[in-house]
């Protein structure tokens, strides 16, 4: 509120003063403290170690769809970091703010939490995580050396590193939103919401977006046009056929965020009248524009999951995956129906019987290829021998835990029912149990299960065994209570409660919460010790699972150019038809390859696209102006550079093959 | 090398490898891409509509479309851009013939049409300011300015790219990546001819009848 | 493998412990409506229990049978393929939530908010000549005003109503959204500014319980609550008469007050309340000679006020946040500020069925007959 009243702007800094900086709230000033001394101490080390331009060389300007698969997963796990932090505060606050006490946190900051948490949850782990995954996997299992567009790949990375830094930002510069994830207005309107919070959200969330949308046309047509010869649509893995769905999901959705952000901004920044009360505005059009991105977003999550236990249970089970055409079709049928559930997600507005049952049905019809799924994993297992290596760990928990999650799920599509349950714990308790239970499992078994084939040795079994068992039960401890609290009436974001007999389970909750925190902990030295362990552990074949897709007939981790020769597909399980009929690896008669060349293009535009949302939010105009400029600029200049391949010389190639000949023959000695 | 292959070995390999591959030439899928951009694009549209749809008639107790759009000055707004892309074609024609010439004077005359018709649609919201119906004035302004708005913008970037490709030319020639970029800017500029007309058609005319 | 139905067990034997410790008000309402949905919820829950429970046995028989030291089971890597039991995955499903879909159909129906109840209880027929009570319910920033135009009294953060009597809110909000929810009572429902929801219920039960906001509306969302009181006719008149001795009156200079900002403010009544104050909230023209939405809305039928009526906008105080390239107008003058004409239309509960059911074939609850979820599916079986 303290600049409403100020139509005076700083032309240098726009609205940002002091007074922005938390450097009264003792939590914030700490966290930065140990932030900027980690940064300190990573800067000293980067710079001790002269390392600088090997990370500018290798990683920063890279565009290699391994490498950059990779930051999007290291990406993903600190910003996964970030929002447990903010999930523990939260459940801290709940498990305490009873009987007249007000907890440790005051509206003001338990309000950011709960949003910031959503947002970074969603947006910032989930969504890095999945396309990090897809971005390494996707390629190999087609038989393909890169993406299609390997510099837009690279660009796409740095644009949601962008929004995550802008996201950062807001926590020891002004402070985020306090609206709830989707920030409805008329709340997040400027009326309502005339700090800097609603403004942070918007421009992080923009910029992370184009990446997401380009990092969806670029994987589309990766998986339309650069498969290997041979490899139909019905050849495809189910990995990638999954991540084909999202992708079309990602390029049919994210427009519909970019636009509803754009109206709201305008609203905030012009002062329009989409969502405002007055002036013939209508907030009921964001909540229904919102959820029409929203809706399709929870598939593009969970779909490459579905992608990963198949993969993982075919390979554990040592079985063909049971029904291969009903997985594709059932994937594809939930593409289309994610569409016409929008909805659900708001039945209390009072839309009326007929329009209410109808989106209700068919959100009950999207669990009937879900359904025919977990069947069809059942059936995979049925006669299989079921090596229980830790992805395969993950897989059974998902199921078992998933089908709670989607239970709750139909129920909560029963409109009467969820007049009593929407936005209420039960629901909170619901849509945790389906991205805990599907997509977080689904990573963490996608992460054990590639790891080797990423870096070259497996992760360590113990340490995975307690991350796994500390996640799972402590989901179980911290949702279970949510879902009971539900059923007692209480709904979500409220900071306090009257009614001590509901304490209990808010303590136990946040016990589960603690569980979880051992968890990812665990996960963490999990990937210290396999470092430590890595000669012992290591991966010599490039097929440490005895594998069936592509990916795992190179090695590990796969050369820069992926494939040598480009495999030609007869089977739906390549590599492992390969295996069958007495396939031998080419010693010779390599061939240098053409390969895209780094730059560091991207990674300019992403610094320049985080300067302008940063000067967006505080109105700094000429700083706006300025890296629109340069972002304009910057894009015509980089249109001039017509040279952006090399040849991987004949010698380099002959190289790397002969060290995996070599490296081979150790396994068979 | 000193990896000769014996002949036997070799046919049961191709059976798996390509082993007389060819390079893949970069920019195979930009087409499509570019395509699926487009579609993305689309839905941006698609949602402006939508809201036009929506809160289009919404005036706030204001003007609506009757009292401000002129249909006339519409009219000779859209001749520009359907001509715009008229000579678009012509360029597109001159490329396939390699005569970068005329292909850059094509372009150069498609651009003066961009910029004509930018000019009359700014001439027509400055008017429309002017008169006091700003976007601010009812939720039908704001759906209006922003969906036809938009729609300017890229037309702007449309000759920004315009004038860059035609700086490309000249100094590449009619390269195979320079016809690449040629075709995706025929796609971009023909799209927003799609866009447009659905705008003349759903905002303007039937504007005019509600 | 043990470890794992360790694990299953937990949240059963949580759910068990929970279902006896404590007070489920959402599986053990006392009103009829919320009665219904919960129902609603636990006929699906069964339902849904159905493909449950089996799909999660056999997970855990399968992970345990084929697993990878048991030699005796059979191992048959190339079986991936059979009609029958694909059939079965898709068709087990589809009859379940066909069964559902049914359900849902009429249930959101028969139970939709808008739709006047046409039943006390499942046992209590609804009286000839019922009138309903009438509510008209406000989410200020951060509290529930009560108004109650039968009896011209308002309150604040605290709804009485007589058990077995009908109820008809009509809902609405000052400034952001947030959702009325009394968890006894009926299921909630969005409150909107500028707009009404409506919600029919009845409380079965006396007795007090707690309603509040279900949907976060900002700062002081948290105490956002009120009581619901369940009393006998003769408490609520006596109620009403304590109401109706209160100092304070509702006017539109008193809510204008009362809307601004607060938290977690105390019980008040009102004894007298400006008869045109609630639909002046609706139509957001509480402050005068601003331009209700329901007059606006009529002049945008005819196509506006033209450009004459570009400039019949007020100005925004200084202290009010804008936008940063915004303009300077508040809102919309009026211009003729006639009163909303409105009848109790759900005053005297009707004896025929107004929202008839409009799936072919599906009962409608006649007149005479408790119209209840469980009857109508009885009827559709004994056909």
């Amino acid at each position: 509120m303290q600049h409403a009243d100020s139509p005076v702007l700083d032309p240098i800094f726009g609205r940002l003063s002091l007074a922005a900086l938390p450097l009264h709230e003792p939590i914030v000033v700490a966290t930065f403290a140990a932030v900027a001394i980690g940064g300190i101490a990573m800067f000293a080390a980067v710079t001790r170690y002269q390392l600088w331009g090997y990370l500018w060389r290798e990683w920063i300007t890279t565009i290699d769809h391994k490498r950059i698969g990779i930051m999007y997963m290291i990406l993903g796990i600190v910003m996964l970091l970030r929002g447990f932090a903010d999930a523990v505060m939260m459940r801290l606050q709940q498990a305490m703010a009873f009987g007249g006490s007000e907890g440790y946190l005051n509206a003001h900051h338990y309000d950011q939490i709960f949003t910031a948490h959503g947002v970074i949850m969603i947006f910032f782990v989930a969504m890095p995580l999945v396309t990090g995954l897809m971005n390494y996997i996707v390629p190999l299992q087609i038989g393909a050396r890169d993406v299609a567009f390997p510099f837009l790949n690279n660009f796409s990375f740095w644009m949601t590193t962008a929004g995550a830094i802008l996201v950062m930002f807001s926590l020891f510069v002004g402070e985020f939103a306090r609206t709830g994830w989707l920030a409805y207005p008329p709340l997040s309107g400027i009326q309502y919401s005339p700090d800097v919070g609603v403004d942070y959200y918007i421009w992080a969330l923009q910029i992370a977006g184009v990446g997401t949308l380009l990092s969806g046309v670029n994987l589309l047509a990766t998986i339309i046009k650069m498969r290997a010869p041979g490899m139909t649509l019905m050849k495809m893995p189910v990995f990638t056929w999954t991540s084909l769905c999202t992708n079309v999901l990602i390029v049919a959705a994210f427009p519909v965020l970019t636009a509803v952000l754009v109206l709201l901004s305008l609203d905030r920044y012009v002062g329009t009248n989409f969502f405002t009360n007055d002036f013939g505005g209508n907030p009921m059009m964001y909540v229904n524009l919102i959820w029409i991105w929203g809706h399709p977003e929870v598939y593009i999550l969970i779909l490459p999951l579905f992608g990963v236990y198949s993969e993982v249970t075919s390979t554990f089970c040592g079985k063909k995956l049971f029904g291969y055409s009903s997985m594709v079709y059932a994937t594809v049928v939930i593409t289309i129906l994610s569409y016409i559930v929008w909805l659900h997600h708001f039945f209390t507005m009072g839309s009326g019987a007929s329009v209410n049952s109808f989106f209700g049905i068919t959100t009950m019809i999207i669990s009937i290829p879900t359904g025919a799924k977990i069947f069809n994993w059942l059936f995979t297992m049925y006669r299989g021998r079921i090596r229980f290596e830790l992805p395969m760990l993950w897989t059974v928990a998902f199921m078992l835990t998933f089908v709670i999650g989607g239970m709750t799920g139909v129920l909560l599509a029963v409109p009467p029912a969820d007049f009593v349950l929407h936005n209420s714990l039960f629901l909170i308790a619901h849509f945790h149990n389906v991205i805990i239970g599907g997509v977080l499992f689904g990573l963490f078994a996608g992460i054990n299960y590639w790891f080797p084939k990423a870096f070259g040795f497996k992760l360590d079994r113990f340490w995975g065994l307690v991350s796994f068992w500390f996640w799972v039960i402590g989901f179980w401890v911290a949702f279970t209570p949510l879902y009971v609290l539900g059923l007692m009436g209480v709904t979500r974001r409220l900071r306090y409660f009257e009614d001590p007999s509901l304490q209990i389970w808010f303590q136990i909750a946040a016990v589960g919460a603690g569980l979880i925190a051992i968890g990812i902990g665990a996960m963490l030295i999990q990937f210290y010790v396999s470092f430590r362990k890595r000669k012992e552990l290591a991966d010599t074949t490039g097929d440490p699972w005895d594998g069936r897709t592509l990916e795992w007939s190179t090695s590990s981790p796969p050369p820069a150019y992926n494939f040598a020769f480009t495999p030609i597909i007869h089977d739906g399980d390549a590599w492992w038809d390969m295996k069958q009929r007495g396939y031998q690896r080419p010693l010779g008669g390599f061939r240098a390859i053409l390969m895209p060349a780094n730059t560091g293009a991207g990674f300019v535009l992403a610094v320049l696209s985080t300067a302008f949302g940063f000067a967006m939010v505080w109105y700094m105009w000429w700083l706006a102006i300025a890296s629109f400029i340069g972002i304009v600029g910057f894009t015509i200049y980089h249109t001039f550079n017509y040279q952006r391949d090399f040849h991987l010389t004949l010698d380099e190639v002959v190289r790397a093959e002969e060290e995996r000949t070599r490296l081979l023959a150790t396994v068979r000695s | 090398m000193g990896h000769a292959l014996t002949s036997e070995q070799a046919a049961d390999r191709t059976l798996f490898l390509q082993l007389d591959e060819h390079d893949h030439e970069a920019g195979g899928s930009t087409l499509l891409g570019f395509w699926i951009y487009l579609m993305s694009d689309c839905l941006i549209f698609a949602v402006l509509f939508a809201t036009y749809g929506v809160l289009g008639g919404n005036y706030a107790a204001g003007p609506g479309p009757k009292d401000l759009f002129d249909l006339s000055l519409v009219a000779l707004n859209t001749t520009m851009l359907l001509l715009s892309s008229m000579t678009y074609g012509f360029a597109m024609l001159s490329s396939y013939r390699k005569k970068v010439a005329a292909t850059q004077v094509w372009l150069l005359i498609t651009g003066l049409f961009g910029l004509a018709f930018l000019s009359i649609e700014l001439y027509e919201f400055a008017h429309m300011i002017h008169e006091g119906a700003t976007p601010q004035r009812s939720a039908f302004l704001s759906a209006f300015f922003t969906l036809v708005g938009t729609h300017g913008l890229h037309v702007t970037f449309g000759i920004v790219w315009l004038v860059t490709l035609m700086f490309q030319i000249g100094r590449h020639g009619l390269t195979k990546a320079n016809a690449r970029r040629l075709a995706c800017l025929s796609l971009f500029w023909h799209f927003l001819d799609v866009i447009w007309i659905g705008v003349f058609t759903f905002v303007y005319l039937m504007g005019m009848l509600r | 493998m043990k470890p794992l139905r360790i694990v299953k067990l937990l949240p059963l034997l949580a759910i068990l412990l929970g279902l006896s410790a404590c007070d489920m008000v959402v599986l053990n309402p006392a009103g009829d409506v919320a009665a219904q949905q919960r129902d609603l919820l636990v006929m699906s829950t069964w339902l849904m229990l159905l493909i449950i429970i089996p799909v999660m046995a056999l997970t855990v028989i399968f992970a345990w049978r084929y697993r990878h030291n048991n030699r005796e089971a059979r191992y048959e890597p190339d079986w991936h393929h059979s009609m029958r039991l694909e059939l079965i995955i898709w068709s087990a499903p589809l009859l379940i939530i066909i069964c559902l879909g049914a359900l849902t159909w009429l249930g959101t129906h028969l139970l939709d908010p808008y739709r006047p109840i046409d039943r006390l209880s499942a046992d209590k027929e609804l009286p000839a000549d019922t009138r309903a009570l009438q509510v008209e319910v406000v989410a200020l920033d951060w509290k529930w005003l009560f108004i109650y135009p039968q009896y011209g009294v308002a309150t604040v953060n605290e709804m009485a109503v007589p058990v077995n009597q009908p109820l008809a809110l009509r809902i609405t909000a000052s400034s952001v959204m947030n959702a009325f929810y009394a968890p006894h009572l009926a299921g909630m429902i969005y409150a909107m500014p500028g707009m009404e929801t409506r919600l029919h219920g009845v409380l079965n039960e006396a007795g007090e319980s707690e309603g509040i906001s279900a949907n976060y509306s900002g700062a002081g969302f948290s105490g956002m609550k009120f009581k619901l009181r369940g009393m006998s006719d003769t408490e609520f008149q006596r109620w009403i008469a304590t109401a109706r001795a209160a100092q304070q009156s509702l006017t539109r200079d008193s809510y204008l007050q009362l809307a601004k900002p607060s938290e977690r403010e105390p019980v008040r009544y009102f004894a007298t309340v400006d008869n045109q104050l609630y639909d002046s909230i609706v139509g957001m023209c509480v402050e005068r000679g601003k331009m209700c939405m329901h007059d606006m809305m009529a002049i945008d039928e005819r196509g506006g006020l033209g450009k004459a009526g570009i400039y019949n906008v007020a100005r925004r105080s200084s202290d009010s946040p804008r936008a940063v390239f915004g303009s300077d107008n508040s809102h919309v003058i009026g211009i003729c500020a006639a009163p909303l004409v409105r009848a109790f239309e759900d005053d005297l509960l009707p004896q025929v069925d107004r929202s008839p059911l409009r799936g072919a074939g599906l009962p409608r609850p006649t007149p005479g007959r408790s119209g209840s979820l469980l009857a109508d599916i009885d009827s559709l079986s004994s056909r």
